[in-house]
């Protein structure tokens, strides 16, 4: 394996593993926050509960993610310092303030899960919201420094070729930084609200399974669940957790098309070739069409097997249907990212979104209609346990159970869009990839390390997730 | 020329950060090296008490090292990439430790309270604790001893690689690291409240920790004189920098009298003026290190004004991080007052009797 490739494997397979704790960490306390306020309102203990539950699965995700971060602190001099020695005094400013964001989610995390006992309810409350909203922060400076790698601007290149009237803040206003961070904000709510969603929606429909065989009700009876109650502490509690999640994660996930229509605007305008790459398009065309799947063939310069819809490229890329797309024929072979894996990962991620965002209005607009008959019925009876309004509509709760996955598979497709489809750059025009690499040979071996490394994490993680925080619940003596 | 230059003002604030890291987050280390060694009757409560002590904080206390290493990239980026390059197989060893201790410390935390599963979680967190500050020390030991400086590239890279950090001095330095941060764990691990032991074992607790606080004191002076007498040979202008000059003799009877302090203060049970005098004598040598060092970021050529970053960029830094600490301490020291205050010990011990 070449040492480039080594180095570029081994940078993408930390990021892709780095990024799904990240999520959690800007996801995650969010939820647990949102139950503890609701603990705290209706001093329902189901509530209490699920926070705390949230909060040992945080404390695992959040541990992992801080030390992989840590990793990649480093790796970005260990295998890219051509990179870090240009880009360092001109992007450093964004990672220094993640660090102090960092800095306050972990003291306010460690108080947060050690403190139960030792500060008062809302101090704990409060602890938890700036554990989430530093989290946040954190996510936003460091998706700052990447939109740079995209739009690179606060500087200008010398006579010898260093930057020179350098400017940290003009580069952290970059274009790019506000598409980018909003679709990350949203994608690490979205992901996370709707995999703890589908878990929830998963033991719901087991539980309604359980219940329907043990009092032998005919199916057509079981949709009223709530006339059912054999085992009311875990029904309880998986109604409250996928009433958050979904609070948490279906907004973000209906709002999230319309931020990737301003992140592919800002990619049509600064990045035509991951344009092109992302869209399959060779010819520069007037009134280019949207395709739909489609095999990009390079050798060829064509993208056979796609469904064309007229003009929409142009329509959604510059909101107009005869807008000039330029294709990939317009630039020069060695500037050409990639296009199957940048085509194919847009594809998916788009796909997996749109999924994610129609299931959530599904569920938005059953909790709408049943919400508000539900408010009415309930007014006068609070400590009943009533069903969700999502109970009703098994086939709902099914679809929650597939899209679980799915906001994590988008998220690494988009990552894979992002930085596959800013290739063979590492700063977008700047400096090339093959520039910016360590020099140090034998890179085979860290990659191959760090992998290990990573997948066997990976395997302890969801392994003790599973064992230590979903086996447990159920019905408490 | 004036020192309260912007380039040595950011330079300071780098050994600032660093110093933070090692009296926080390198006594969650020194844990490491305690659990490890853990023995006696009081075998099972030392690593209790160790866990507690490092449970809430050690998160927190992780992010200095994030912050040095973000500092040195913005500020420093040519020492950066130097580091990087040359450091690459100790710095990649360090973060392979820097990734089991901490997620090893919170497996054992949330999985199931077996002793077969305790037991392997644990001795993973207790050697990772060992191993990373052992290469902390040694990739800081390389830096200072020139070893970074001097590498040339031209060479071939196994030489490099290998050469610039495997060396007696730098092995030293990485022993050195990690008896202080031994000794610092044990030193503040004498004044931890422990939950779930009764008073007296609490007592004892205290007793076990302030004799191997003793122990580690004075491997700490071995290993500083093996550093010394090795800096002769390895780092001879570190070694001047240590030993010549008002300032130096000033700095290393400072230091000695904090060692000295905390060594009676341990010996008199007076264990909260140790853990001040304790971190006293750490502080000062690093930043004796730091000024033997002055005004090289790498040595033996790059100064600090030469590898210095843009003065617009140390300038936004330097406000940027103002404005950090005005979160940061604050906060931090809220963290440390529910954990490590004295009123919330009684407040324990009274609820858990």
């Amino acid at each position: 394996m070449p040492d480039l490739l080594a180095a570029r494997s081994q940078m993408a397979m930390s990021l892709a593993f780095h990024i799904i704790f990240a999520v959690v960490g800007i996801g995650m306390p969010a939820l647990m926050v949102v139950a503890e306020y609701r603990w705290l309102k209706t001093r329902d203990p189901v509530y209490l509960d699920l926070a705390k539950r949230w909060a040992k699965g945080t404390a695992i995700l959040f541990a992992v993610g801080a030390v992989s971060g840590t990793v990649l602190s480093f790796e970005l001099g260990l295998l890219w310092p051509r990179f870090m020695q240009m880009a360092g005094p001109i992007i450093g400013m964004p990672f220094a303030l993640e660090g102090f964001a960092f800095f306050t989610e972990a003291i306010f995390l460690g108080i947060y899960l050690y403190g139960w006992d030792r500060i008062a309810p809302r101090a704990h409350l409060a602890a938890g919201t700036l554990v989430a909203v530093s989290g946040a922060l954190s996510g936003v400076f460091v998706v700052i420094a990447n939109a740079w790698m995209n739009a690179p601007t606060g500087f200008d290149i010398g006579p010898d070729g260093t930057p020179v009237h350098v400017s940290p803040l003009r580069a952290m206003a970059n274009p790019a930084a506000f598409s980018e961070t909003l679709h990350m904000v949203l994608a690490a709510y979205a992901a996370t609200g709707l995999v703890v969603a589908g878990i929830h929606a998963f033991m719901l429909l087991r539980l309604r399974r359980g219940a329907g065989a043990a009092s032998s009700a005919s199916t057509a009876a079981s949709r009223v669940s709530a006339s059912v109650p054999l085992v009311p502490d875990a029904l309880a509690f998986h109604r409250r957790a996928l009433a958050v999640a979904l609070l948490v994660g279906a907004p973000a996930a209906i709002v999230q098309p319309l931020s990737g229509d301003v992140s592919a605007r800002f990619v049509a305008h600064w990045q035509p070739t991951k344009l092109a790459a992302l869209e399959g398009q060779f010819r520069t065309e007037r009134g280019a069409p949207l395709r739909i799947g489609g095999w990009p063939d390079e050798a060829a310069r064509e993208t056979p097997f796609a469904l064309e819809i007229p003009y929409a490229l142009s329509l959604l890329a510059f909101h107009d249907p005869h807008a000039v797309v330029r294709g990939l024929d317009d630039f020069p072979r060695g500037d050409w990212p990639p296009v199957r894996v940048v085509h194919v990962a847009f594809q998916a991620m788009v796909a997996l979104g749109t999924t994610m965002a129609l299931v959530s209005l599904w569920a938005a607009a059953v909790w709408w209609r049943g919400g508000r008959r539900r408010a009415r019925r309930d007014a006068d009876a609070r400590s009943v346990d009533s069903p969700t309004p999502w109970e009703a509509w098994p086939w709902l709760l099914r679809a929650l159970v597939v899209v679980a996955p799915m906001g994590f598979l988008a998220i690494e497709a988009g990552w894979t869009v992002t930085e596959v489809g800013r290739q063979p750059w590492v700063v977008f025009g700047v400096v090339r990839t093959s520039d910016a690499v360590t020099p140090v040979p034998g890179l085979i071996v860290p990659f191959v390390t760090f992998t290990l490394l990573y997948c066997g994490l990976g395997v302890i993680v969801v392994w003790l997730l599973y064992r230590q925080i979903v086996k447990t619940t159920g019905p408490r003596p | 020329m004036s020192l309260l230059t912007l380039p040595n003002v950011v330079a300071a604030l780098v050994v600032l950060s660093l110093n933070a890291y090692a009296v926080m987050g390198g006594a969650d280390y020194g844990g490491g090296v305690w659990d490890l060694l853990a023995s006696g009757p009081r075998k099972k409560a030392q690593r209790a008490l160790i866990a507690d002590a490092i449970g809430p904080i050690w998160e927190a206390n992780h992010v200095w090292l994030i912050l040095v290493v973000v500092l040195v990239f913005t500020c420093f980026p040519v020492a950066f990439a130097r580091l990087a390059v040359v450091l690459h197989v100790p710095i990649t060893l360090m973060l392979i430790g820097v990734v089991l201790r901490g997620s090893a410390f919170t497996f054992r935390t949330y999985d199931s309270k077996r002793d077969a599963v305790q037991r392997r979680w644990g001795t993973t967190f207790a050697i990772a604790s060992v191993v990373t500050p052992v290469l902390l020390g040694v990739c800081l030991g390389a830096l200072a001893s020139g070893g970074v400086g001097e590498a040339d590239l031209a060479r071939g890279f196994r030489s490099v690689l290998l050469d610039s950090w495997l060396t007696p001095f730098a092995l030293a330095v990485g022993l050195f690291t990690l008896v202080l941060f031994a000794f610092l764990a044990a030193t503040y691990l004498t004044l931890e409240a422990a939950t779930s032991a009764r008073r007296d074992e609490e007592e004892a607790l205290h007793d076990d920790f302030r004799r191997r606080a003793l122990w580690s004191g004075v491997a700490v002076f071995a290993a500083a004189l093996l550093v010394l007498l090795l800096a002769g040979a390895a780092a001879p202008r570190l070694r001047a920098g240590l030993t010549e000059g008002g300032w130096a003799l000033a700095l290393h009877l400072v230091t000695a009298a904090a060692a000295l302090t905390a060594l009676a203060a341990l010996w008199t049970r007076r264990y909260a003026v140790a853990r001040i005098a304790a971190i006293a004598q750490v502080s000062c040598i690093l930043w004796g290190w730091a000024w033997a060092q002055f005004p090289y970021v790498v040595p033996p050529s790059l100064t600090i004004a030469a590898g210095a970053a843009p003065p617009i960029t140390l300038a936004l830094t330097l406000i940027g991080v103002a404005v950090g600490f005005t979160v940061l301490v604050p906060s931090l020291w809220y963290l440390f007052r529910i954990f490590k205050g004295r009123e919330t010990a009684f407040q324990r011990v009274g609820e858990h009797q």
